[in-house]
């Protein structure tokens, strides 16, 4: 890629490969992040996503392999690569009883340069739970506490490992929106998640991992364009199943496949697709009991590649 | 740039969030700071100085010469004798109900029958023969004036208090560390604190810190407790005490730090430390003197922390010694703390 050779690498990772007894967490990943682009690390549970990024943080030690972070190595100069980053990990409890704000103020002594308490709960849109005990807080604003925890320190570089796992939908979009403010002040950020709408979202490019490997690297929209269809057709009809070649000679269908009870169409233009479709199914006599269709998604890309769905396991 | 002032430390900000978490806790506020001092009043009104005991005796019913020398002791107020029957008088013996059995032969001989193992059995045997001989004619060549010990600083209430002073350093020192230590670890807060840029060392020193902000509430509710209830003195000088405290509750802290270095569980925390503190409450002589173990194993015994801390609190309080006589078990306690610390320091799992 030409262009972004003249782009600064913000992180570079050379064949970085963990092992943990028998399993393969992490195996020989090559990836390239570039300074203030949100780079997305996505696949199911388990597939070395948060074994990844923790290696990438300094807190896990890879058994082979480099990383190389803002410039620099945690071999040699741990100190003041963890003034750099912001990090937010999957699962932090904070401690229950102090208030919004000491958690805060606890995290910003660390740092040599740091943002006022007031404006980083202003930037978390947290000022009205400013003196609220962390215990009290519901599942959204403690991830925005953790966020506001990784940002005290103004972060060149952001990790954020499952930042909108375990929250209710509403939740999630105003953790959204917060991430995206972040990206255009120019900070680069390494994210993981296992939502394949969040990744679309949020990030510029996603490396969607699968059982420690990289399967597929790109933008969002190019992974997507990459399965040539842009619709998604599944139905499913009473008696005997259909014949798939037969389905396969429909106009504007690309490929045909079984997924459980339910028959999948590629389909590369639906409008002239789905009306083929209903037409035959008359001929056999055969009712719908089931039919939806969707865009193409990550999701869709991720079934391609690999056969299973990401929340599959 | 941020100012790096005093409460922008990150030493005052992890001292300052120990402290509000503890005070945050109202059980463990009354745990920490009541406790030793309801367990101080128990024991003091338990051992508190009563009367000198009346030492009952059991005279084996012989008719009128049973009578005769149930009468001639009456006088002795130390004495409690009542006339039995041989059978019933055998048995309060051995269920312990009397010290001494008397059995009447004739008007000049009798027979004692007591434990020669037992104390009480020894002075029954003394008291009662004393109070006989006397009744039937025997003379004191000797005058002899009593001088009775009730002075503040010799009684059990004196020894104890800073026997309970030394076990709660140790108590809270180590229980006060390993709790929240394996909290913090289990919620993976520890793991969030050094992906930030903090230093370790300062980490586990806010917990040392965080421990003395309470041990001057801690000794003073207690020594002031003793002082006030019991009239225990303090005759050493009171800032040697406070520095006395203050050392020994830094390196059972630092204990603490290394109990809980690679600990996941409180449970596994629990046995731990009681395996550690159970040698000290048996052997560093908190509610009896340590010289009481065979002379081998005193070198060990003396280098334990709680017998140094225990030794030196009595050695100020009750002897009103200076610092520089204690240097021995500063000493002691030093060593703890630097060993223990570095120990925990290199040994502790943070993530």
């Amino acid at each position: 890629m030409i262009a972004a050779a003249s782009v600064p690498l913000a992180l570079q990772l050379r064949q970085l490969r963990k092992v943990y007894g028998q399993l393969v967490a992490v195996d020989s990943i090559d990836l390239e992040v570039f300074t203030g682009e949100c780079f997305g690390l996505l696949g199911p549970n388990g597939a070395g996503k948060t074994t990844t990024i923790e290696i990438c943080e300094g807190l896990l030690e890879p058994d082979a392999g480099s990383v190389a972070l803002l410039g620099r190595s945690w071999r040699t100069q741990a100190t003041e690569l963890r003034q750099l980053l912001g990090i937010q990990l999957q699962e932090t409890t904070f401690s229950e009883k102090l208030t919004v704000a000491e958690t805060v103020a606890l995290f910003r002594s660390f740092y040599r340069r740091s943002l006022e308490v007031p404006a980083i709960l202003h930037l978390v849109q947290l000022e009205e739970k400013r003196d609220a005990r962390v215990g009290k807080l519901s599942g959204g604003q403690k991830q925005r506490l953790a966020l506001a925890c990784a940002l005290v320190g103004e972060p060149e570089f952001l990790f954020l490992d499952e930042p909108t796992t375990g929250l209710d939908p509403q939740a999630r979009r105003q953790l959204w929106d917060l991430i995206n403010e972040l990206k255009s002040s120019g900070r680069t950020i390494l994210l993981t998640t296992h939502y394949m709408d969040e990744a679309e979202k949020l990030c510029d490019r996603v490396a969607i991992m699968d059982h420690g490997r990289v399967i597929a690297l790109d933008t969002p929209r190019r992974l997507i364009a990459s399965l040539g269809v842009e619709h998604l057709l599944e139905f499913a009809t009473e008696g005997e199943a259909l014949d798939l070649a037969s389905l396969r000679s429909l106009q504007g269908v690309r490929d045909v496949s079984t997924v459980g009870n339910l028959t999948q169409l590629q389909v590369a233009e639906l409008h002239r697709t789905l009306p083929a479709l209903l037409e035959k199914l008359a001929e056999r006599g055969a009712p719908l009991t089931e039919l939806r269709t969707h865009s193409a998604t990550l999701e869709d890309v991720f079934v391609s590649l690999t056969g299973r769905h990401l929340r599959d396991e | 740039m941020s100012e790096r002032t005093l409460l922008g430390h990150p030493l005052y900000q992890l001292t300052k969030i120990r402290f509000l978490e503890f005070w945050r806790e109202p059980e463990a506020v009354f745990w920490t700071l009541f406790f030793p001092i309801l367990l101080a009043g128990g024991l003091g009104i338990a051992f508190r100085n009563r009367a000198p005991e009346v030492i009952k005796v059991a005279i084996v019913e012989r008719g009128a010469l049973s009578q005769i020398i149930a009468g001639a002791v009456a006088s002795n107020p130390g004495v409690a004798a009542e006339v039995d029957d041989e059978a019933i008088a055998a048995n309060a013996l051995r269920a312990g109900k009397v010290a001494l059995l008397v059995i009447p032969q004739s008007v000049d001989r009798v027979t004692y029958r007591f434990d020669n193992s037992n104390p009480d059995g020894r002075a029954a045997r003394s008291l009662f023969d004393d109070s006989l001989q006397r009744a039937a004619g025997r003379r004191d060549t000797v005058n002899v004036t009593d001088q009775q010990v009730t002075e503040p600083g010799s009684r059990y209430i004196d020894f104890l208090l800073p026997g309970l002073l030394g076990m709660n350093l140790m108590g809270n020192g180590i229980w006060g560390i390993c709790f929240p230590i394996i909290d913090t670890r289990r919620k993976k807060l520890l793991k969030r604190m050094v992906a930030a840029p903090m230093s370790r060392v300062q980490y586990l020193l806010s917990y040392l810190l965080s421990r003395l902000m309470f041990l001057v509430l801690d000794v003073v509710l207690l020594v002031g407790f003793g002082h006030f209830v019991f009239h225990v003195p303090v005759r050493g000088n009171f800032a040697a005490l406070l520095l006395i405290c203050f050392i020994s509750a830094l390196s059972f802290s630092s204990i603490g730090l290394l109990i809980s270095a690679r600990l996941r569980t409180n449970e596994a925390a629990s046995g731990v430390a009681n395996a550690v503190m159970l040698p000290m409450w048996v052997l560093s002589g908190v509610f009896f003197s340590a010289r009481r173990f065979p002379d081998l194993i005193q070198p060990l015994i003396h280098a334990l922390p709680l017998t140094a801390t225990v030794d030196a609190l009595r050695a100020n309080m009750l002897a009103g010694a200076a610092l520089s006589s204690v240097g021995g078990p500063l000493a002691i306690l030093g060593a703890w703390l630097v060993v223990c610390f570095i120990a925990a320091l290199r040994l502790f799992q943070w993530r």
